[in-house]
């Protein structure tokens, strides 16, 4: 179904790989990623006119890319670069969904700030946000780029390397009314007779995935804004403490140098919960995941039933071949009831109703077993794919939290600074 | 202030010469043998009168070693009588003093015997400084009268009350303060109607708002520096309770929502089979934070905001002191103006003014010892109680560190058991 093209991957045995972004890339990953270091290096804003002719602002990333030869001592070649919006990201993305329905495509960053906490501006045009979505969207390139399918995709190739022509090139694969189709597909509703009981539980955890990661991240986002509340309250420690010093006299340090401890505290707090943005980002990655996964099911679904429905069609098509040689009328037909109100038809109609639905029943069989071959295909593919998603979220899932805990242990060693500082300045108030 | 000692370390309440060379030397011939200092005739005969035990009542330094009477407040109980429902406290008292009758007292008394004992030492000693009682009532926040904390913060100011009375050399001899430890109920009601009647009282009453009205001419300068002192640091104590408040709030807050974080790493363990180890080990570690956070939020609450509160009490308190000694200090202007104005009569009213300017003196006396102390104590009492929360705050982070660090350690050995299977497989 793909174009592949590009660089031969060669099978490469050294451990090392080449991505920005460390522990994302599997370590065994025979990936376009031993040829080229990507990275999406800058961020800018540009002015444009858009569709309507309106005048727009909107943002470019930078994409680097640099060839690596691993067997080679320099490594000196230039990085080639290109500027895309994110707009063709998501139509990169969108291509790939729709061209390899059986694998769990990798998701983009958020377009808007969601799950926010109070002080974290909404605002696209945040700084923080705009950096986050850069490294969101590089650990897009690189999850691709490492993937065993997808990174050999031409279309992906030119993505990272050919700046003009790119967009029609998508166009021309003809994915577009694929991508319409397939988004009514999963939109369906319709029930299958004999579903694969793996594909069930899987679309089962998916849900249960996207609940429970939608609500640890609403329920982060409280605690969050919670402790900034705690933090910054203390500000007016500092304030208070230094006003009160001017008439204490043998209080009047303590009081001083304790009030900058309780400022140094209250300002702390900016800096950590910007860091555990980036676990939020972690986990709301796993939410957009889920996503992808329901999608590699429902198709799955949608194929079984095709399946079924050939196979439905096959099965009363040969029961109507069956009746009529035996003249027993068991299937209801328009032919039968009008033969039985107005008389028996002649032989010859009878042989050529015959051939028909042999001929029928020819097509019907090819297309049972083209349909089973294509089920079977995608069943291998999907499962095959989902062996490598559940290896990748299990590594990357536990490396977050091991992350936050590393995080939270930093926010308590601050903290017990800060507070036995204050201490020994109340104790020699 | 030095303190004199003997040689077994102990300071004496001997007559030395030393003692004799006090600043207040001049005053001493100001101590008359009439007993009768103030308006309210509630000092015992038991009183020592002498110049040189009138001077050892301001060696406050020495009161920790010679304490020899030790008052407590506690068992709380409620009591249910037709008319109302109210809570009455032990008071146990333990002392060596030869005018109490026996060496311990257990009774037990009510709020409002506390808030009488406080008037009627306020009168006998205006110029002293009184450590507040807690509030009659707390509006913010409506807290019930009978909950069990609001009972047990009312207890704790109620016993440093009596524990701050029974330190001061002079207001432990009082002999309210006697009654009020040592009497049975019913003594102690008919004892209470013997006080100044209330005519009586409505007379001061309208003598210090008259007083207040003319203000006085001449303010000493350390008061007028007391004045401005107890003014500022009135609105910076204000200040500090209204922001301590507010933190407990936010903890409260945090708290609240921390409590539900953690059961959602729980609920997405139920659908992982690898991730339930982290995931549970995170859970546990919240769950730690949320224990100490209520123990960190159970210390403020216990502690600091009850003491910064009752420096607000006691700021308005300092502030009484100063309106009643500027009203001291009218009354002897004024008789003087009369004095000055009037011929006939001379000879009676030169009496009174010096009578007057008697009590100006020793009004001021007893601030100027009893500030030094009060200002003593604040520090005392001021640095206990932030201490003691730099304290807690640091116990609480080192209990959220401990189970974040021990989390680390089990995630790490599991990975290096992975990697030696992955070896040897």
């Amino acid at each position: 179904m793909a174009d592949s093209g590009g660089p031969e991957t060669a099978q490469l045995s050294s451990n090392d790989s080449k991505g920005e972004v460390g522990d994302v890339i599997p370590e065994e990953a025979r990936s376009l990623l031993r040829k080229m270091e990507i990275s999406v290096a800058e961020v800018e804003k540009r002015t444009g006119k858009n569709a309507v002719n309106m005048l727009e602002t909107y943002t470019v990333y930078l994409i680097e890319t640099r060839r690596v030869d691993s067997s080679a001592e320099n490594q000196n070649f230039s990085p080639d670069s290109l500027w895309r919006r994110y707009s063709e990201f998501e139509l990169l993305r969108n291509y790939l969904l729709v061209t390899y329905p059986f694998v769990i495509v990798p998701p983009l960053p958020e377009k808007r700030a969601e799950f926010v906490w109070h002080k974290l501006s909404a605002d696209n045009m945040d700084p923080d946000f705009v950096e986050r979505r850069r490294i969101g969207l590089e650990n897009f390139l690189l999850r691709v780029a490492s993937h065993p399918i997808l990174s050999n995709d031409k279309i992906f190739y030119d993505f990272l390397t050919e700046e003009n022509g790119w967009k029609e090139a998508v166009m021309e694969t003809g994915f577009q009314p694929k991508a319409d189709s397939r988004l009514k597909a999963l939109n369906a509703t319709f029930r299958v007779k004999n579903p694969d009981k793996r594909f069930t539980e899987l679309k089962h955890y998916s849900d249960e995935l996207q609940s429970v990661t939608s609500q640890l991240l609403r329920v982060r986002a409280r605690v969050a804004d919670r402790l900034y509340g705690v933090y910054k309250v203390h500000g007016n420690y500092g304030r208070v403490f230094s006003e009160w010093s001017a008439i204490e006299r043998e209080m009047g340090d303590g009081l001083q140098s304790a009030g900058h401890h309780m400022d140094a505290y209250a300002a702390s707090i900016d800096d950590i919960l910007e860091e555990e943005e980036n676990y939020a980002d972690q986990l709301k990655e796993y939410l957009f995941y889920a996503e992808a996964l329901k999608a590699v099911c429902r198709k799955h679904e949608l194929l079984q039933y095709e399946l079924e429905t050939a196979a439905q069609d096959l099965m009363s098509k040969k029961q109507q071949r069956e009746e009529l040689v035996s003249g027993t009328v068991r299937t209801f037909s328009l032919k039968g009831m009008t033969s039985k109100l107005f008389g028996q038809e002649t032989p010859e109609q009878r042989e050529a109703k015959m051939r028909v639905l042999e001929e029928q029943i020819q097509e019907g069989e090819e297309l049972v077993q083209e349909k089973k071959t294509e089920c079977d295909e995608y069943v291998r593919n999907a499962w095959s794919d989902m062996e490598r998603f559940k290896v990748q979220k299990d590594r990357d899932l536990r490396e977050a939290m091991i992350s936050y805990a590393v995080m939270q242990i930093s926010l308590c060693k601050k903290g017990i600074q800060v507070w036995t500082n204050a201490k020994e300045c109340f104790s020699k108030m | 202030m030095s303190s004199d000692l003997t040689a077994a370390g102990f300071p004496t309440p001997a007559l030395t010469e030393e003692m004799l060379e006090l600043d207040e030397d001049d005053d001493l011939e100001v101590f008359s043998k009439d007993v009768t200092l103030t308006d309210g005739s509630s000092v015992s005969a038991s009183l020592p009168t002498s110049p040189s035990s009138m001077t050892n009542q301001y060696r406050f330094e020495e009161e920790s070693d010679t304490r020899d009477i030790f008052v407590t407040v506690d068992n709380p109980e409620s009591h249910v009588t037709a008319l109302e429902t109210f809570i009455t406290y032990r008071v146990v008292t333990k002392t060596t003093r030869s005018d109490f009758d026996s060496c311990e007292f257990e009774v037990r008394r009510r709020y409002q015997d506390f808030l009488w004992l406080r008037d009627r030492v306020e009168e006998t000693h205006p110029t002293l400084i009184v450590h507040p009682l807690p509030e009659k009532f707390v509006m913010k926040g409506m807290v019930e009268r009978f909950n069990d904390d609001f009972i047990e913060t009312r207890r704790k100011a109620l016993h440093k009350f009596l524990c701050r009375i029974a330190e001061h050399s002079i207001l432990s001899c009082n002999a309210d303060f006697k009654i009020f430890l040592t009497a049975q109920a019913w003594e102690l009601t008919s004892h209470k109607k013997q006080g100044p009647g209330l005519l009586s009282r409505m007379g001061d009453t309208v003598r210090a708002v008259a007083a207040s009205v003319r203000g006085v001419k001449n303010r000493p300068e350390e008061f007028v520096a007391m004045q401005e002192y107890v003014d500022t640091f009135s609105q910076r104590m204000s200040s500090l309770d209204k922001v301590t408040q507010r933190i407990a709030k936010e903890i409260k807050e945090y708290l609240d929502d921390l409590k539900h974080y953690g059961p959602t790493y729980v609920l997405w363990s139920g659908s992982e089979e690898e991730l339930v180890e982290p995931l549970k080990g995170v859970a546990s570690c919240i769950d730690t934070c949320c224990q100490a956070t209520e123990e960190q939020l159970s210390q403020m609450s216990n502690n600091l905001v009850p003491l910064l509160h009752e420096y607000v009490l006691c700021s308005d308190a300092i502030k009484a002191v100063l309106r009643r000694r500027d009203n001291i200090q009218t009354d002897y202007e004024a008789k003087c103006d009369i004095l000055v104005s009037k011929q006939a009569d001379r000879e009676a009213l030169k009496g009174e003014v010096e009578k007057l300017e008697d009590r100006v003196e020793c009004a001021n006396s007893a601030l100027k010892g009893d500030w030094e102390r009060w200002q003593s104590n604040m520090r005392g009492d001021v640095k206990a109680a932030f201490v003691s929360t730099a304290e807690k705050n640091v116990d609480y982070y080192e209990k959220c560190l401990a189970a974040w660090e021990s989390f680390l350690t089990s995630m790490n050995a599991d990975q290096s058991v992975e990697k030696s299977a992955g070896l040897t497989s």
